[in-house]
């Protein structure tokens, strides 16, 4: 295509305009970011340390977001919801964020039904990692990876 | 980090003019032939359909779509008198804008007869809000142009854009035309570049789309609002280290009608939900 | 600072014992306190939601807490088991304790 040539000479000029211009575009520092420690933990908190149990929780998350500033995250537990038995809790984690915690749901047996959708943002690829906690005081969770794209333009 | 963006910004461009155009949409995408005969591609796409599901989902439900509250505000806007004459826009708009309402959003800019001269849609709103209310212009960005555009092109929504350039709308298409492919800024591209010669070619981790404006005003995640094409036609102008005009400038109102005709026979989206 | 709405969505009306779903949204920015002001360079204090609260006639049924990690304008669904007809109330708490409420009727069959 006839702008190759054009694109294949980034000169020294053209780099340090770049540069420059970066320094104009809004940098907050640079963030530290979570992991799988500052997730590990956080559960440890919020179980003290009992056994976690896996199945039963039901993701929808984009295997690929094209950007990670509204990514979809949904989840749908299998509970009769009765007075008896239902899901209490459930905490949404994710561990490449500058902090775990994305958000925390409280449940009632009037709901019927245990699910839930929002939006995260999301700084880049990550695992996120969804605790329900039961009315017995057991705990199961879930997890998926979310890949995050960052936009040429649009990022 | 922003250098690297940039420089893998312009290396990517390269590779996608060394490797074979990837298939842009999946199948259920509406590909419409130009409506005109000189329009420079055989094909005419929705930005819509450059998008994946996480996306296109929220579009498709009014209620998701956060760009849903900016017009809903605008709804309110629309009823409300406002100005000196204790008229609301409801009440006045048709007449300044010369077309009915649900006909705005897909004809618009378009020469106007009052203004005598090729104007957005936000320069009837305000013409109608200084003249026929004695109100006060609202600001091109601001939340309530933004809201009223959107709630008005809104009212188009589903109908195919179909600005006019001939006759005494040439002159501004024809302007439109050069700004469209001139090249600017210190990385010297022209909007051809990007959304005419490698519309389906990734710009990093991006797909590049037509450019198409049907959509407009609409909900950017990177914005994590709604903007204007104006706005968009800046970002793009930075994108490029090109110096963006200002809002409302005549050359944007010029390429806006070049870049909607480009998209004409396209559905209006607005409000559309974008990355 | 734009001006913060909701919007809910609740079926006006729903059999006994239906699960229905309730969706809802607020324009706000949900500032984490990490971004910039671009023209001063100053940080841009935290301000997020922090809660949504559902109740149906008085009693809380679903309660969110939502973390910076949320995206601007938060968006929530979730679902209710129609039992008899009444009104939803919707709270929003924002950062600094302000409130923003919104209320839906319900006709169970």
């Amino acid at each position: 295509m006839k702008q190759t040539t054009q694109f294949s000479s980034i000169s020294r000029r053209h780099a340090l305009a770049m540069l420059s211009a970066a320094g104009a575009v809004v940098l907050a520092g640079v963030p530290a970011y979570a992991d799988g420690a500052a997730v590990a933990a956080k559960i440890k908190g919020l179980t003290g340390g009992r056994s976690v149990g896996e199945g039963d929780i039901e993701l929808d998350l984009p295997e690929i977001a094209e950007n990670g500033n509204a990514v979809k995250v949904a989840f749908s537990i299998n509970s009769p919801m009765t007075v008896d038995n239902y899901v209490k809790a459930v905490h949404v984690m994710a561990d490449g964020n500058p902090t775990p915690d994305v958000a925390s749901f409280n449940f009632t047996p009037a709901m019927g039904a245990c699910s839930a959708s929002t939006r995260m943002r999301l700084a880049k690829t990550q695992n996120i990692i969804v605790l329900a906690e039961m009315n017995d005081g057991s705990f199961k969770q879930a997890q998926a990876t979310v890949k995050v794209t960052i936009g040429g333009c649009g990022g | 980090m922003r250098l690297a963006v940039t420089i893998t910004m312009a290396l990517s461009l390269i590779a996608g003019a060394a490797f074979a155009k990837t298939p842009y949409h999946d199948g259920t995408a509406e590909v419409i032939k130009p409506v005109d005969k000189n329009h420079p591609l055989d094909e005419v796409v929705s930005g819509y359909n450059f998008r994946k599901a996480m996306i296109r989902d929220v579009q498709d439900d009014d209620f998701e779509n956060p760009g849903m509250l900016v017009a809903d505000h605008g709804e309110e806007l629309w009823d409300t008198v406002d100005g000196s004459a204790g008229k609301s826009l409801s009440q006045v708009f048709e007449g300044c804008a010369e077309v009915p309402l649900d006909v705005v959003g897909s004809v618009y800019p378009r020469f106007n007869n009052a203004a005598s001269k090729v104007i957005s849609l936000e320069q009837v709103i305000n013409m109608c809000r200084e003249t026929a209310m004695g109100a006060k212009p609202y600001k091109w960005e601001s939340r309530d142009m933004l809201g009223i555009t959107a709630y008005v092109r809104m009212q188009s929504r589903g109908s195919r854009v179909n600005v006019a350039v001939d006759g005494k709308a040439s002159a501004a298409f024809e302007r439109g035309k050069d700004l469209y492919y001139k090249r600017v800024g210190q990385l010297d591209m022209s909007c051809a570049h990007c959304h005419e010669d490698n519309y389906g070619n990734y710009i990093r981790a991006d797909m590049l789309s037509q450019g198409n404006i049907n959509g407009f005003p609409t909900y950017r995640l990177k914005w994590n609002g709604v903007g204007s094409t104006h706005r968009r036609f800046r970002g793009c102008m930075k994108n490029i280290r090109a110096k963006p005009l200002p809002y409302g400038h005549e050359d944007y109102v010029a390429l806006e009608l070049y870049t909607a005709w480009r998209g004409n026979g396209l559905k209006v989206e607005t409000p559309a939900y974008r990355n | 600072m734009a001006k913060i709405k909701p919007r809910v969505k609740v079926p006006k009306k729903a059999a006994a014992g239906e699960i229905v779903e309730i969706k809802a949204l607020i324009s706000h920015p949900m500032h984490t306190g990490r971004g910039k002001n671009k023209k001063t360079g100053k940080k841009i204090p935290r301000k997020i939601i922090n809660k949504f609260v559902a109740s149906f006639d008085g009693q809380d049924v679903f309660t969110a807490n939502f973390e910076p990690a949320v995206s601007a304008n938060p968006y929530i669904a979730f679902p209710f088991k129609a039992s008899k007809s009444g009104a939803f109330t919707f709270k929003w708490v924002e950062d600094g304790g302000a409130e923003f409420t919104a209320s839906k009727k319900m006709t169970v069959a």
